[in-house]
């Protein structure tokens, strides 16, 4: 260990040394901020300096050569500078306006989508899924590639009410947060055991812990201590799988996607919002998912002729009320959307308000 | 040198279409890059990725792995059908903390990049949802040798595990009129008073910080961390009539009546007939709609500070939890206003690393043990800013009521000096 090298615990990087000039001259010193196109958004400094930014979405799973082109961009167009935002999407800054026609040519050129701005359809929040996870249900590149190329246009305008943000998770964990649309894994068997690698593998106390209605119980299983589940009790929600793998909850055929709307993490208007379950059962299906996506695009459709402006889709829904929702997005309506925990008492209608 | 490329007809699927594929990108890693450590490491990936696709499952599974003196960071994986992929059957994930506000430099990126393909896989995502710099695809071995070259140029790794994890801020001050505060700064003091813990995962579980400039929350704080930062204002909103006047004969009375002043959540904006905007400070909360709508005209006011919120985070294990408003107003103008911040971070983690159950995120104690004792566990006074409203519930044993009440008046005198 003598050669070893000791860190340099520098943590968190100052983020001064690589802002964009305009940024350090006009910090904390904004007035006011422009749309002029989708894509791109003008900010104006009380100093009267303007800056223009130039949004494209890409792939979030950047290999060296892709990272190396928008570098190249950025060399050409933005000074050598860039920005990603929370969703993945690259943010160069430009100055002077005529250079951002040329940059906005030089992205789409490149194979990436310029927009992603104000009432657009983002690009979509994901987690790793099969490409890296070590819990996943199903993939998250894959869904997000194959669903955004269904929603192009709508990450190309801004054509929406308000903005809309989609999530995906590979887990109900859900990593992937909360979202206007989500697309989740909901796992529907309880999970299968390999009773002769437990013992080994799995440090049973923190399992029995880990699981949210305690139907886990240690057991002696052919003469080996293991884990059992009260499948009676069991909500398939495979938080036992990540401390003790040999509880296997991915499955083919039974593990499915549930959609959920209306969340949203703005104050404005209204407080931060979760999602609220719509459709399940819909089936895990690569490479292209494409009954998950017919959903959402229908859950789009509507939102987009039905809502207000600057509605987003939890106020929306708040307004026509869930009967008409699933009644415009054809969706069934079952037992399974009546919340079953702590707190669901607060979702029941306790009132005479019914809409005719 | 050629390889023996796997068969992906699924995977390529996934090329056509308009969206910028990844699976093209991994297959030019595979088939263009120079070095055939990366070209059968990407070859071999697929063919995993590609067999995921095939039966609806995934093969990674976790492990041990980290880097001298520090004993989180990567996320370990290790293949399950590393006999039949063996070139990508090690392939950790090193997460790497961005510069708040996630800026950079084509140079800084070229940089990594280049670090990144001498030891790595040459895929890189910006950014995971915790926030890290995800460096995906790395052997056991190579991991030390990345992470040593890039933390000789200033990166550090980011936390995994029950610890305090990379802490998100938005762009705020650096370009956005609508940031009340300095998010950086917020951000860097925070996360770098605890890098022994972002490092060296000792606590209950994970703990985040996220920092948002204003109300809209960019960074879903409220929601996805442990600890939230939200830029406001205590002063009356700043109005520019003349602008109000031009939106108003831009839109229309009627878009105007119906877009801001029925869609403010508490009816603190009215039109006067003369179209300039009549607004209710006292009843203004701060949610930024208005401001959305009419950037030009409306700004936060001068005396501004933080809201803190404290205990959101996702499902596992009882539920969502938003987060609870523990501190309704705090400045962040001077140094000791900083040095609070972080004391106040400390005193709740602490609280926390104390009272916590192994796996239970600090929100999920708060509902274990209540915001009351929570509160008296930190040293903080209760204030209504931090319910919706009151208890609905009578049973509650209220024998010290009197005390209660009289520490309520003593806080109400010395506030008012």
């Amino acid at each position: 260990m003598a050669d070893m090298r000791e860190p340099i615990e520098s943590g968190c990087p100052d983020p001064w040394q690589y802002m964009h000039p305009v940024m350090r001259k006009n910090f904390g010193q904004w007035k006011y901020h422009e749309h002029p196109r989708p894509g791109v958004l003008l900010h104006v400094a009380y100093s009267g300096d303007r800056v223009w930014t130039v949004k494209a979405g890409t792939q979030r799973i950047l290999d060296v050569f892709t990272l190396r082109k928008l570098c190249d961009i950025g060399d050409t167009f933005a000074e050598g500078h860039v920005h990603f935002t929370l969703r993945s999407n690259i943010e160069y800054l430009v100055t002077d306006e005529a250079k951002v026609a040329p940059l906005i040519e030089a992205l789409e050129e490149a194979g990436f989508i310029v927009g992603g701005t104000q009432n657009s359809v983002t690009m979509i929040s994901h987690t790793q899924g099969w490409l890296h996870c070590d819990i996943p249900g199903t993939d998250a590149s894959g869904v997000v590639k194959a669903m955004m190329d269904e929603l192009v246009d709508e990450f190309r305008n801004t054509n929406m009410p308000n903005r809309v943000h989609i999530t995906t998770s590979c887990c109900q964990i859900n990593c992937g947060g909360q979202g206007d649309i989500a697309i989740n894994v909901q796992h529907t068997k309880p999970p299968k055991i390999n009773h002769d690698l437990v013992a080994n593998v799995c440090e049973r106390p923190s399992v029995v812990a880990r699981c949210p209605v305690a139907a886990i119980r240690p057991a002696m299983v052919n003469g080996k201590p293991s884990l059992e589940v009260d499948e009676r009790k069991c909500i398939c929600c495979g938080a036992c799988y990540p401390p003790c793998p040999p509880m296997q909850i991915n499955d083919a055929e039974h593990t499915k996607l549930a959609i959920w709307v209306g969340g949203s993490h703005s104050n404005a208007r209204s407080k931060p919002s979760f999602q609220k379950l719509v459709a399940a059962g819909i089936p895990n299906n690569p490479p292209r998912w494409p009954e998950a996506t017919a959903i959402v695009k229908r859950i789009l459709k509507a939102y987009k002729e039905g809502a207000r402006d600057w509605e987003r889709i939890n106020e929306w829904i708040e307004r026509i009320g869930w009967p008409r929702f699933f009644e415009e997005v054809e969706l069934p309506f079952t037992k399974y959307h009546i919340d079953t925990w702590r707190g669901s008492r607060a979702s029941f209608n306790s009132s005479s308000y019914i809409r005719f | 040198m050629s390889i023996d490329k796997h068969s992906t007809p699924m995977l390529d699927q996934l090329e056509s279409g308009p969206w910028p594929s990844f699976v093209s990108g991994i297959k030019r890693l595979r088939d263009q890059h120079a070095d055939a450590r990366i070209n059968a490491m990407a070859n071999d990936l697929l063919g995993q990725l590609e067999h995921s696709y095939e039966t609806r499952k995934g093969y990674w599974k976790g492990g041990t792995v980290s880097v001298y003196g520090y004993g989180g960071g990567i996320i370990p994986r290790f293949s399950e059908v590393g006999k039949v992929f063996p070139s990508s059957k090690e392939f950790h994930t090193l997460r790497v903390q961005p510069p708040a506000g996630n800026h950079y430099t084509t140079a800084m990126l070229r940089q990594l990049a280049d670090s990144w393909e001498k030891w790595g896989s040459g895929l890189i995502t910006f950014h995971g949802q915790t926030g890290n710099i995800m460096f995906i695809g790395s052997s056991t071995e190579n991991t030390q040798h990345f992470f040593d070259e890039i933390n000789d140029y200033g990166w550090d790794l980011g936390g995994a595990g029950p610890c305090v994890r990379t802490a998100m801020s938005c762009i705020g001050a650096a370009r956005c009129e609508m940031s009340c505060t300095n998010e950086f700064k917020a951000h860097r003091l925070l996360v770098n008073n605890f890098t022994d813990d972002v490092h060296r995962p000792a606590l209950p579980y994970k703990f985040k910080f996220k920092i948002s400039g204003c109300a809209n929350d960019c960074q879903n704080a409220i929601e996805r961390s442990d600890f939230a930062v939200i830029g406001t204002w205590r002063d009356d909103m700043k109005v520019d009539q003349d602008e109000v006047r031009r939106y108003v004969a831009e839109k229309g009375r009627q878009y105007y009546i119906d877009n801001v002043i029925t869609r403010c959540p508490t009816q603190a904006l009215s039109l006067n007939d003369d179209d300039t905007l009549a607004v209710d400070n006292r009843d203004c909360v701060r949610c930024m709609h208005c401001l959305n709508v009419m950037p030009k005209a409306l700004h936060p006011g001068d005396d501004r500070g933080v809201t803190i919120l404290v205990g959101g985070k996702r499902t596992l294990k009882i539920g969502d939890l938003m987060g609870t408003v523990i501190v309704p107003f705090k400045k962040l103008d001077t140094e000791e206003d900083y040095e609070s911040l972080v004391e106040l971070a400390e005193t709740i983690i602490d609280f926390w690393a104390e009272n916590g159950l192994e796996h239970e995120r600090c929100g999920e104690m708060i509902e274990r043990i209540g915001l009351a004792n929570f509160l008296e566990g930190i040293g903080i006074e209760p204030d209504p800013n931090m319910l919706n409203h009151p208890r609905q519930s009578s049973y509650v044993r209220m024998d010290g009521w009197d005390q209660a009440a009289e520490a309520w008046f003593e806080r109400q005198a010395e506030a008012a000096g």
